[in-house]
């Protein structure tokens, strides 16, 4: 409590918490580029040099960043540009083009974002819209005119690189890599993917054109450096304004850091994934968590939120489901277990519940068939089941072909948690042979 | 105020309000604006949300975004037919009616993102903007456009504008997730409802006239009856709104007084068994079942339903033709010289059983089956003798137009075409009643 009195006197721990969370989630939620980025030195240097020497020797280059999805591909490219730019020369010259596979779905409006971003609109006038061979020629004929020593160099950045590759012939990947091959302006081609078989989905032609110069970012981080990590997006910087503060805070965040229950939380989290995205839910959650009356992160906080990131989200839904819907489920497990996984119908599905009615003096009263399938239809919506063929009225609703989503483990265990369940019912979904 | 909702950055007055409106929701409104921060904060780029049908996540959404004025928009993904309509949304709510204007015709996500960015760029968003999309038709999002769900995922960083998507479902996430991966959302569960929590939200609406407790314990009794079937508030709030009359019934005419319970339990359960049957599967509309209500002497559930209605006026060698298919289809070929050939000696069934043959066939659907076989099985039930004349095939294929029938096979094949019989079981007894043929005798299920 005495922390609490030396802090009040300083700045409020409202405005505190407020800063902390300003911060915090400036980092976690938009990736806000660190100082400098961990782990890939060896990259960041391969591709800063490679950049630079396009930037001011003119020199042509392409290259690909692979890796998987979280893995810090934006990160690095960011931060190389943020240094690149840096340099006196280069910030003048240098002329950048982003392009994303997501929104340039094909190569019209990647060719028009091309001209948009080099400013060529005023130059071809109205011709931006016109037809998208002229465009291309025009787009050519202005990288051809260029030379080494005397025209600006121009960066390509393609996101998502894969999907560039099914655009239409691959135009804009073969003249883009032509530029680059041949003595025309310079340019440089970096392209971010998460598939590492992309260089099979090139053709030949354009496959020949490229570099083949790429840099993977395998995440090569080991259990200390990902605890070191969490400790370091947590971690305050100097500049906050409240030192003693941020002081205290840091102090309560390497605590957290060492706990034991904390560790496990997290090295279960390192085992299902090493990548940042998920470290950033986990901390995301935490960090909602604090508020004034609590400003600091407890290790009840991280397994809370480990909890709600490893929640399954299936037994979350059958949890809500109705008895009866339940019933229906626990009579498809048993169709699946005596007919080896053969598809069923609801026909099927009837009579088997049927079966277990008759047998038992059960607590449930018969339901009619019109009812049933009310429930049945309930399942099929949530994606429990899924119809083997495709859907159309060609065959009647009791007779179509389903198929369950769902693992005998995972009806086991959502039958543990549900609440009241019927016993009959349970020693139903217990027995091996209805 | 030891309330739950306490958020810096909010007016406590607003967020008590919240509270009020959104019964057993505490829990899931405190994590979402925890999750949501302070309003000039950054919020996480994009939340999935699910939970069962009508376990209030929309409301939850929409009472949080109105009550605290937050600059968002509201999309469906069943309104939103083409991607077009949803940018136009997107625009018009965030940047007025001259921003929409921009978009082309047949704009591209490229388009969108360049004039939001634009836009953006001349009035920068003081707080976190919420794009909330209700996916009640999910495949919307799925199917019809590959890129359009990953970069809605990725809208903050595509646009560079502190903007959140907020996705509700009723499905899980693992069935949106395209193949190559995209931006992982932050998983929200919006847990069902429970007995207890059902039964407060339901007491909420009581009639004025009669003491709450009288109205707790009629839904105490309906949910009695309906809970095992079904927890959709919805549903359930309806079903309590068109009963309840029927309940008051004794207590107007004087027979019961309001803590009497066996009593009007008593004359409300067959009621409410026979809603089940009737109303909650809509055989009968809302209208229907109110007017029966104040009908007395008439048995409620007298009226026909929609599935009564499945008497079908055929022509004579509609009906023939239609028995003729239903055989086929349910019955193995192999037993066809059995049932239609006059001397065909004794066979024993078990001599023809095959092992999947076993089970029986009003199990598994029908077969389909080739059109001779159906006119050979036509012409040996029908007495008379019957040309294979024009008018006997046009109305084989205005049996298939109708819908009871249907074609197994490709559309343009000519030769040899492939039927499914598609009726009912009981569909077929009617008819077959009404041209004196003893259906039953020659199914090879019921032998």
């Amino acid at each position: 409590m005495s922390k609490r009195k030396a802090k009040e006197t300083h700045v409020p721990v409202g405005e505190c918490v407020a800063q902390l969370q300003k911060t915090l989630r400036e980092r976690l939620c938009c990736g806000e580029l660190p100082e400098k980025p961990e782990g890939v030195d060896a990259q960041h240097k391969h591709l800063l040099e490679l950049l630079r020497r396009t930037a001011l020797h003119g020199e042509s280059n392409s290259v690909l960043l692979v890796g998987p999805r979280g893995a810090g591909k934006t990160m690095l490219l960011k931060s190389v540009l943020k240094e690149l730019l840096k340099e006196k020369d280069v910030n003048k010259t240098l002329m950048q083009v982003h392009l994303n596979g997501l929104l340039q779905t094909d190569d019209k409006i990647a060719l028009k974002e091309i001209t948009r971003q080099l400013h060529l609109e005023n130059v071809v006038g109205d011709k931006v819209f016109g037809s998208f061979a002229e465009n291309l020629a025009f787009l050519l004929e202005a990288l051809k005119k260029g030379d080494r020593s005397s025209s600006r160099p121009v960066l390509f950045l393609l996101d998502e690189f894969d999907l560039f590759v099914h655009h239409k012939n691959q135009t804009l990947l073969y003249n883009l890599f032509d530029v680059s091959q041949s003595a025309q302006a310079p340019i440089a081609v970096v392209g971010l993917t998460c598939r590492l078989d992309v260089l099979e989905l090139l053709e030949k032609r354009v496959k020949s054109r490229f570099s083949h110069r790429q840099i993977h970012l395998l995440s090569g981080a080991t259990f200390p450096d990902y605890v070191q990590r969490v400790q370091s997006k947590l971690w305050l910087p100097e500049q906050f304004p409240d030192q003693r503060f941020a002081h205290e805070w840091n102090n309560s965040v390497k605590a957290l850091c060492e706990d034991k229950s904390v560790e496990d939380a997290l090295q279960r989290h390192f085992n299902s994934s090493k990548d940042f995205r998920s470290l950033h839910v986990l901390l995301m959650l935490c960090l909602s968590r604090v508020t004034v009356a609590k400003p600091c992160i407890k290790p009840a906080d991280v397994l809370e939120a480990s909890r709600v990131c490893f929640a399954d989200a299936k037994a979350n839904m059958l949890h809500g489901l109705s008895i009866l819907e339940l019933c229906l489920i626990i009579a498809m497990k048993h169709l699946n277990d005596v007919y080896e996984g053969e598809p069923f119908n609801l026909q099927m599905v009837h009579n088997e519940f049927k079966k277990f009615l008759q047998r038992k003096s059960s607590t449930i009263y018969h339901f009619e068939p019109a009812v049933v399938m009310k429930a049945f239809e309930h399942l099929q919506q949530l994606e429990l089941i899924r119809p083997l063929d495709s859907p159309g009225a060609r065959t009647q609703r009791e007779f179509q072909l389903m198929r369950l989503l769902l693992d005998t483990s995972q009806i086991m265990e959502a039958l543990q948690k549900y609440p009241q369940c019927p016993t009959d019912v349970k020693q139903w979904a217990m027995s091996a042979f209805a | 105020m030891t309330g739950p909702l306490q958020h810096p950055g909010y007016d406590e007055e607003k967020l008590r309000k919240i509270a009020e409106l959104l019964p057993c929701r505490e829990v899931q409104a405190e994590l979402l604006l925890s999750l949501m921060g302070q309003p000039e904060h950054r919020s996480y780029p994009a939340i999935f949300i699910y939970g069962h049908r009508a376990s209030g996540k929309s409301h939850t959404i929409n009472m949080i975004m109105k009550e605290l004025e937050l600059p968002h928009v509201m999309v469906s993904c069943v309104e939103c037919l083409s991607v077009a309509l949803l940018f136009e949304q997107v625009l018009l709510s965030f940047f007025g009616a001259d921003a929409a204007a921009l978009l082309p015709r047949g704009p591209s996500l490229s388009d969108f993102v360049r004039i939001y960015r634009q836009q953006c760029s001349d009035s920068p968003a003081k707080q976190t903007r919420y794009i909330v999309s209700i996916m009640e038709k999910a495949e919307m999002l799925r199917d019809t456009d590959a890129n359009l769900l990953p970069a809605l995922l990725r809208l903050q960083e595509l646009v560079e504008d502190n903007v959140s998507v907020i996705l509700l479902s009723e499905i899980v996430w693992d069935k949106f997730r395209p193949n190559t991966g995209c931006f992982e959302p932050l998983l929200l569960h919006f847990s069902d409802y429970s007995k207890g929590e059902l039964q407060q939200i339901l007491s909420k609406d009581r009639h004025p006239s009669y003491s709450a407790e009288f109205y707790s314990s009629y839904i105490n009794i309906l949910l009695g009856v309906f809970y095992s079937v079904c927890r959709d508030l919805r549903e359930l709030r309806h079903l309590a709104a068109l009963n309840f009359s029927k309940f008051c019934e004794p207590l107007e005419e004087g027979k019961a007084k309001e803590s009497d319970t066996h009593k009007l339990w008593r004359n409300i359960e067959p009621h409410l068994k026979k809603a089940m049957r009737t109303v909650y599967l809509r055989e009968v509309s809302s209208l229907q079942w109110e007017k029966m209500q104040e009908m007395e002497e008439k048995e409620a559930g007298a009226v026909r339903g929609l599935s009564a209605h499945t008497h079908v006026e055929l022509p004579y060698y509609s009906k023939f033709l239609l028995i003729a298919a239903y055989l086929a289809s349910y019955n193995p070929a192999r037993t066809d010289k059995r049932f239609f050939v006059k001397h065909h000696g004794k066979i024993k069934k078990t001599n023809f059983l095959k092992k999947n043959e076993k089970t029986s066939n009003h199990l598994l659907g029908p077969k389909p089956f080739p059109l001779d076989r159906m006119l050979a099985i036509f012409h040996s039930v029908v007495d008379s003798r019957v040309a294979p004349s024009a008018s006997i095939f046009s109305q084989i294929s205005s049996l298939v137009t109708l819908q009871l029938l249907n074609q197994a096979s490709h559309d343009d094949q000519l030769d040899a075409p492939k039927y499914k019989c598609a009726v009912s079981m009981d569909f077929i007894c009617a008819i077959s009643r009404t041209v004196n043929f003893d259906i039953v005798k020659y199914l090879y299920d019921f032998l």
